[in-house]
């Protein structure tokens, strides 16, 4: 990898040229399309290929100049989404052998650079996360990727619009792990003579936009792509220039004083504001929940089942949906009711003190004899919501039925280190619950990680040590099974094991809220953190 | 001279050193993982072993330290693990845009605060020193973030008169010098520049409040000095003292602008180290910490040559 500086004299050239192309630029707008999209990150996310900070950068570096194999529906927000074909036009497993998958390319798919998507290029984008010895191979990149590829073992070229992955052992949620995964320009890359760096200011993808402007930890600028392969998806803006705000309060008045036209995330406490001005506030039912992972280990309180639904039954959710200015949903458990993995459980998540202190007091503890445990909760963060005002809020709830608990705040960085090495560990100090929330888009992503006993920390992230015979034979067969409305009934089925065990505490799920100015038009929420800016006009 | 400045000039790089591993070890004893700047959260643990080993987490930490300093020696600051961009670049433009703030509150600032801390000098027991005494103490107690936040509500959101982030209209993150550019500037640095305006009122007023008490001073008033030559005589007894605050000054306007440039989404050193310490971004700290540092070295040398050519005394 070759170093990319800029000389003085370039960055000099560089911003004289910006200045211009800025007062050029408010001549332009009056005739072009473009909105200025605040985005609740420090840093414009990768633009290599895989995006880095977490699922909701996929919708700006990932969906936008890249496409997957495999797709998700973005444009229907009425109910979740569903794997669609991608770069693949079609997919299908080797009735032979279940662990070979068979993906034909989509025909005549070019790269923003021109050259054509094939197999060769596939197969070098999966060399470019999997294989460390590959010329091209990109740790930063890589480091994104690779997890979520947990199941592919081989890959191979069958012709030259034809890929084979085999997995490790059967997956039938196998095409779920694609969706994560993008496809470069090989050709691009070897035009800027191998640098991912030099590549990253100037992508090649074949996605709806073409990167224009990126200035790191600023902004970058996203240009339609008028040859979009997929006509339905060709971007309604001509620009779309994502800024970074990573201050909630900072991005809730850039929108307020109209810098840009569209933020996501505001601040609870300005809904008000932004209703009164005439802005749109727009959320969705969203793969995401709020909770307590409980640890199951021995010595925990948690062991007692009563203790676990006394403290699901003690949390006001609707109290906290409105600390949140309405900006949440209650949960009712791991997933939402709309769900087709919620199934029927018999526990019903609900605000009722009185079922809470009678379990409390079968249990032995009472107001005056309460049961002292420790939390370990994030101070803040990406996906953490209002994290401290909503613990504090569930510790009042909790010591009204003779739970005590003592909330330990700490980084959000430093509750998933936490979160990864399980409950067992020292950096746990004697907690018995994990306050992070995290995203529950696909079966693997919101049920088989956290209740299989093979993926107990640090495997995987069951970080309670949560190990049920039933629930491991279930995961087994989804993994397996190949019927999609199959695989459905057995990730209800787990669903309500889990929620009548009160593995967790559920809380609420995220809405993952937007504000937009009433100059934004079109936006469509999917029930996703994958979103289609494509739509936006 | 020369020799001085050499001589100034060797002692910071032990100053350098231990800088850096301070910096170093504090962020290796804070809690969380070098892990977390790259790889999301539920990554697994041999995905985590891998990782680690492509990065060199896994090696002693003696041995990334030494790896680091080599390679700083050789004049390559490192790539960033979040970004896995080349540092320098980023840093240059971070440098470029907190020096562009700090220069614009220092220019607020110090004039205000020069003003006000000599009147009030002068008027020693007057309402205008008392006003004076109000104002720095306000300067110097109210926190700046918060200053910043209402300056925002009021100046951006309620009148639309001020942007209310970022440091240029185009979003280019390059400082130039028109209306669109100052417009932006404007909120950070009168925010930025309050602390050291209410530093500078209270040190001006207590020097000059000295020098006028002093003999010398009864003496020319006595020979019927005029009051243009008192003040001459003044400036130049206060400016050595007056240069040394307003050089620390500077430094901290450099170094301690994190809360300012997090509130106003300002692209500089300040949310360049925000970003990093909560991503435990350990090589972009290293090596912001190690420039600001530098950079704070080279103020003060600087400040002590000027006290040596204001005052003769000095170079003694």
């Amino acid at each position: 990898m070759t170093n990319f500086h800029l000389p003085r004299r370039t960055l000099i050239a560089g911003s004289t040229a910006l200045a211009a192309m800025g007062s050029i630029g408010k001549v332009r707008a009056a005739e072009e399309h473009v909105l200025r999209y605040g985005m609740a990150f420090a840093d414009v996310p990768l633009t290599t290929g895989q995006p880095n900070r977490g699922a909701g950068a996929y919708q700006f570096t990932g969906f936008t100049l890249y496409d997957p194999l495999v797709t998700w529906e973005m444009d229907i927000s009425n109910r979740p989404g569903k794997l669609k074909p991608g770069l693949a036009s079609s997919w299908e497993v080797d009735p032979a052998d279940k662990k070979n998958w068979i993906f034909k390319l989509r025909p005549g798919v070019k790269f923003h650079d021109g050259s054509t998507l094939t197999a060769d290029a596939v197969i070098w984008n999966l060399e470019k996360v999997l294989n460390p010895k590959a010329a091209h191979f990109d740790n930063a990149q890589a480091a994104q990727v690779k997890l979520r590829l947990p199941s592919v073992a081989t890959y191979a070229k069958l012709d030259d619009m034809t890929v084979q992955i085999t997995t490790k052992a059967v997956d039938a949620l196998f095409p779920y792990q694609l969706l994560w995964f993008f496809v470069s320009s090989p050709a691009q890359y070897e035009k800027l003579g191998g640098s991912w760096e030099k590549f990253g200011f100037a992508p090649s993808g074949t996605g709806p936009f073409k990167m224009g402007t990126l200035v790191p930890r600023t902004s970058v600028e996203l240009i339609r792509n008028e040859n979009y392969w997929d006509k339905s998806r060709i971007p309604k803006l001509d620009r779309l220039i994502l800024v970074c705000i990573p201050e909630d309060l900072a991005r809730t008045n850039a929108l307020l004083s109209g810098q840009v036209d569209l933020i996501e995330t505001p601040t609870p406490d300005a809904v008000p504001q932004f209703t009164a001005r005439g802005m749109k506030i727009v959320g969705n039912v969203t793969p995401h929940v709020w909770n307590y992972h409980l640890s199951m280990l021995p010595g925990s309180p948690w062991l007692d089942k009563r203790l676990r639904q006394a403290a699901n039954l003690a949390v006001d959710r609707e109290a906290i949906v409105q600390l949140m200015g309405g900006l949440a949903k209650p949960a009712f458990g791991q997933m939402d009711p709309s769900s087709p993995w919620f199934g029927k459980p018999t526990f019903k998540l609900r605000y009722d003190m009185d079922a809470a202190r009678k379990l409390m007091s079968d249990a032995g503890y009472s107001k005056s004899n309460p049961l002292k445990t420790k939390f370990l909760v994030a101070t803040s963060g990406a996906g953490q919501m209002l994290s401290m005002p909503i613990n504090e809020y569930i510790q009042q709830n909790y010591a009204e039925i003779g739970l005590q608990i003592e909330l330990m705040p700490v980084e959000l960085e430093v509750l998933y280190t936490a979160w990864r090495k399980g409950a067992g560990d020292e950096i746990a100090k004697g907690a018995s619950a994990n306050n992070v929330a995290y995203v529950t888009s696909d079966p693997f992503y919101a049920i088989v990680r956290f209740y299989a006993t093979k993926q107990i920390a640090p495997n995987g992230v069951n970080w309670s040590h949560y190990s049920n015979p039933e629930v491991d034979k279930l995961c087994d067969a989804i993994t397996s099974t190949f019927d999609v409305a199959e695989q459905d009934k057995m990730l209800a089925r787990v669903h309500e094991i889990i929620v009548d065990d009160a593995v967790q505490v559920w809380v609420v799920h995220d809405t993952n809220p937007h504000a937009l100015s009433p100059k934004v038009k079109n936006y469509v929420q999917a029930q996703h953190w994958f979103q289609d800016l494509t739509t936006l006009s | 001279m020369i020799a001085t400045i050499f001589r100034r000039a060797l002692y910071s790089l032990p100053i350098a050193l231990a800088v850096s591993l301070f910096c170093f070890l504090l962020v290796h004893i804070a809690p969380g993982d070098p892990i977390n700047a790259i790889l999301p959260p539920d990554a697994p643990a041999d995905v985590v072993a891998q990782v680690k080993e492509a990065y060199g987490l896994d090696k002693p930490l003696p041995v990334q330290f030494g790896i680091w300093l080599f390679r700083v020696l050789h004049g390559d600051l490192g790539r960033s693990l979040a970004t896995g961009r080349d540092i320098w670049p980023d840093l240059h433009s971070a440098l470029a845009n907190t020096l562009v703030l700090a220069a614009a509150a220092a220019m607020i600032g110090f004039p205000l605060g020069t003003m006000f801390g000599s009147i009030a000098g002068a008027f020693r027991g007057s309402w205008i020193d008392r006003a004076a005494v109000v104002l720095a103490v306000a300067g110097v107690s109210v926190p700046h973030y918060w200053l910043g936040m209402v300056m925002v509500v009021i100046f951006s959101v309620l009148l639309n008169w001020l942007p209310s982030m970022g440091a240029s209209p185009d979003g280019s993150g390059v400082w130039a010098l028109d209306w669109g550019h100052l417009s932006h500037i404007v909120l950070p640095a009168i925010t930025l520049s309050v602390i050291p305006m209410g530093i500078v009122t209270r040190t001006l007023r207590g020097i000059v409040g000295d020098i006028l008490n002093q003999d010398f001073i009864t003496t020319l008033r006595g020979k019927g000095l005029r009051r243009g030559g008192l003040i001459a005589h003044v400036v130049k007894n206060a400016a050595p003292q007056a240069l040394a605050v307003m050089g620390l000054q500077l430094g901290y306007l450099m170094g301690g602008s994190i809360l300012v440039e997090t509130v106003f989404a300002w692209p500089g050193t300040g949310l360049l180290l925000n970003n990093a310490i909560f991503q435990r971004d350990i090589p972009v700290l290293q090596a912001t910490i190690l420039v600001l540092s530098m950079f704070f070295v080279g103020l003060n040398l600087a400040v002590d040559l000027a006290q040596a050519l204001l005052d003769p005394r000095m170079r003694r």
